[in-house]
């Protein structure tokens, strides 16, 4: 593997200068020193609890900004009027950027879970609103004539004939949502939460701990690339074949 | 072909003003106190009032400054690196794994480790955004050069192109495209760093101000940098996509 020769060479001088002190700063620790602060916050299960709270927080929001996400996606997406009307308030609402959310939200909520799931969700809706959005415009105008012949409601409709068609995109739109829920949980619980592995990097980072803060830094980094690896590869196995029958 | 502007459909427009009448009447009616939620009028008295002592423009200045500091720098950097590393297909087997590892890594996560290495400082701001935002540049600079047809090359061969002549003549013009898609996600990141760092410095920027309204229970001043963050993303948002499409023209002609 060609491709692991890199970071194994970039730990080993790591490792090399640190040991020889050849760098002196608040912020050098090398990968031994990391690797045991790791197996402290393991024991210490500091690192779980604050995974747990991340993870949960990141899937809350997730779940509560692609639903409506999806929910307003498919409706402007079957329904062209309510698509059209809408188009300027998604518009202006779109690029506020979520982290400017976060003082409102710290405001709104306090210090907790309601604050991170808040931003989170408005992060995931808008990703989420146009890819569904997007999808449900190419539903074959045939398929929405036949319901309109078979005489289903908007709700039938929309669980027997649109969503079914448009599922692969509706996954795609979840792991992406499922990336930004990931980051941007971190940055709330970096910048004001006091709670998650955000708030324990931001800690050991105030209490001059740079083994641990680069163990909690190094696992954040693996849990995005585990949840983005996992979901691509559910991704593959479950639409390899999907033709939206 | 001329390209006009695209005037918002007016039926949009009145469902935009219900919205907001909504958020006037519950902030009126105090349904929802207004310690969260001021009304409309307030927060535009608000607007006004930041603007007229100079604060707002100061703080829209830093903020963009710092963004596009940033920003070229990992401009320059990204595109740089993208291009030596995506032409080279020995370079790209040995550091593409390492690159795709460290994509999913939240940009602010090195926040920490950047103020434990260089404090406080503007410095470690423009670092931060600097940081933040060459990923997505740096990777779409490579998959844009990956995706450049391998016949073009052969070309160059044949007509013994320089290297230089190569990247200029050949591999920017088809890589563009991926590459301007970079800059556009790489420049949105580099807005959200730039807010989440101020929060977290104190820095005078729109970022600051909107904490520092919410730690002393000021909505109004919330809402209003709220409003400018939006705007301010709205605008960035229309240029890139203006400049995309101009991009794209050029390309088709």
């Amino acid at each position: 593997m060609r491709g692991l020769l890199l970071p194994v060479l970039v730990l080993l001088i790591w490792q090399v200068v640190g040991v020889l002190g050849i760098v002196q700063s608040d912020a050098m620790s090398y990968p031994s020193q990391i690797a045991l602060a790791a197996a402290g916050a393991l024991s210490d299960g500091s690192i779980l609890t604050a995974t747990r709270q991340t993870i949960s927080t990141a899937l809350g929001g997730m779940a509560i900004g692609s639903g409506i996400g999806i929910a307003l996606g498919s409706w402007f997406g079957i329904s062209r009027r309510a698509g059209r009307l809408a188009q300027t308030s998604v518009e202006v609402l779109r690029p506020v950027p979520s982290v400017a959310l976060i003082p409102l939200a710290m405001l709104m909520f306090g210090y907790g879970y309601g604050m991170s799931i808040s931003v989170v969700a408005f992060a995931c809706l808008w990703p989420t609103l146009i890819i569904t959005k997007s999808a449900a415009q190419q539903v074959p105008r045939e398929l929405l004539e036949v319901s309109d012949g078979l005489e289903l409601n908007w709700a039938r409709r929309l669980v027997l004939i649109v969503l079914p068609k448009i599922v692969p995109n509706l996954f795609t739109a979840i792991r992406l949502a499922a990336g930004i829920a990931l980051i941007v949980a971190v940055t709330v619980e970096i910048t004001a939460n006091p709670m998650g592995l955000g708030y324990a990097l931001i800690v050991a980072q105030e209490t001059l701990h740079p083994d641990r803060m680069f163990a909690f830094l190094i696992w954040i980094g693996t849990l995005g690339w585990l949840l983005n690896a996992g979901l691509l590869l559910l991704q593959r196995r479950l639409f390899v074949r999907w033709d939206g029958a | 072909m001329t390209h006009r502007m695209r005037l918002p459909d007016i039926g949009s427009l009145v469902i935009l003003a219900g919205l907001l009448g909504i958020w006037e009447i519950t902030a009126l009616s105090g349904w929802i106190s207004p310690v969260f939620l001021p009304p409309i009028e307030k927060a535009v008295a608000a607007l006004f009032d930041l603007a007229s002592d100079g604060t707002l423009l100061r703080a829209i200045v830093g903020t963009t400054f710092r963004m596009l500091i940033g920003f070229a720098f990992a401009t320059l950097v990204g595109c740089g690196l993208g291009i030596l590393i995506g032409l080279s297909p020995r370079a790209r087997a040995y550091i593409e794994p390492s690159l795709e590892f460290l994509r999913p890594l939240p940009a602010s996560a090195i926040i920490p480790v950047a103020i434990l290495m260089l404090g406080l400082t503007k410095t470690m701001i423009i670092f931060v955004i600097a940081f933040g935002s060459l990923w997505p540049t740096l990777l779409a600079t490579i998959q844009g050069i990956k995706s450049v047809e391998p016949r073009l090359f052969e070309m160059a061969r044949t007509m013994e192109l320089s290297q230089r002549d190569v990247i200029r003549t050949i591999v920017l013009p088809s890589a563009l495209p991926d590459i301007f898609a970079g800059l556009r996600l790489g420049l949105t990141v580099s807005l959200i760093l730039a807010v989440v760092t101020e929060m977290m410095s104190a820095e005078p920027g729109l970022g600051s101000i909107i904490l520092q309204a919410a730690r002393s229970f000021n909505s109004s001043d919330l809402f209003a940098g709220v409003m400018v963050l939006g705007a301010l993303g709205f605008v960035i948002n229309a240029l890139m996509e203006q400049g995309q499409r101009r991009l794209m023209r050029w390309k088709s002609d």
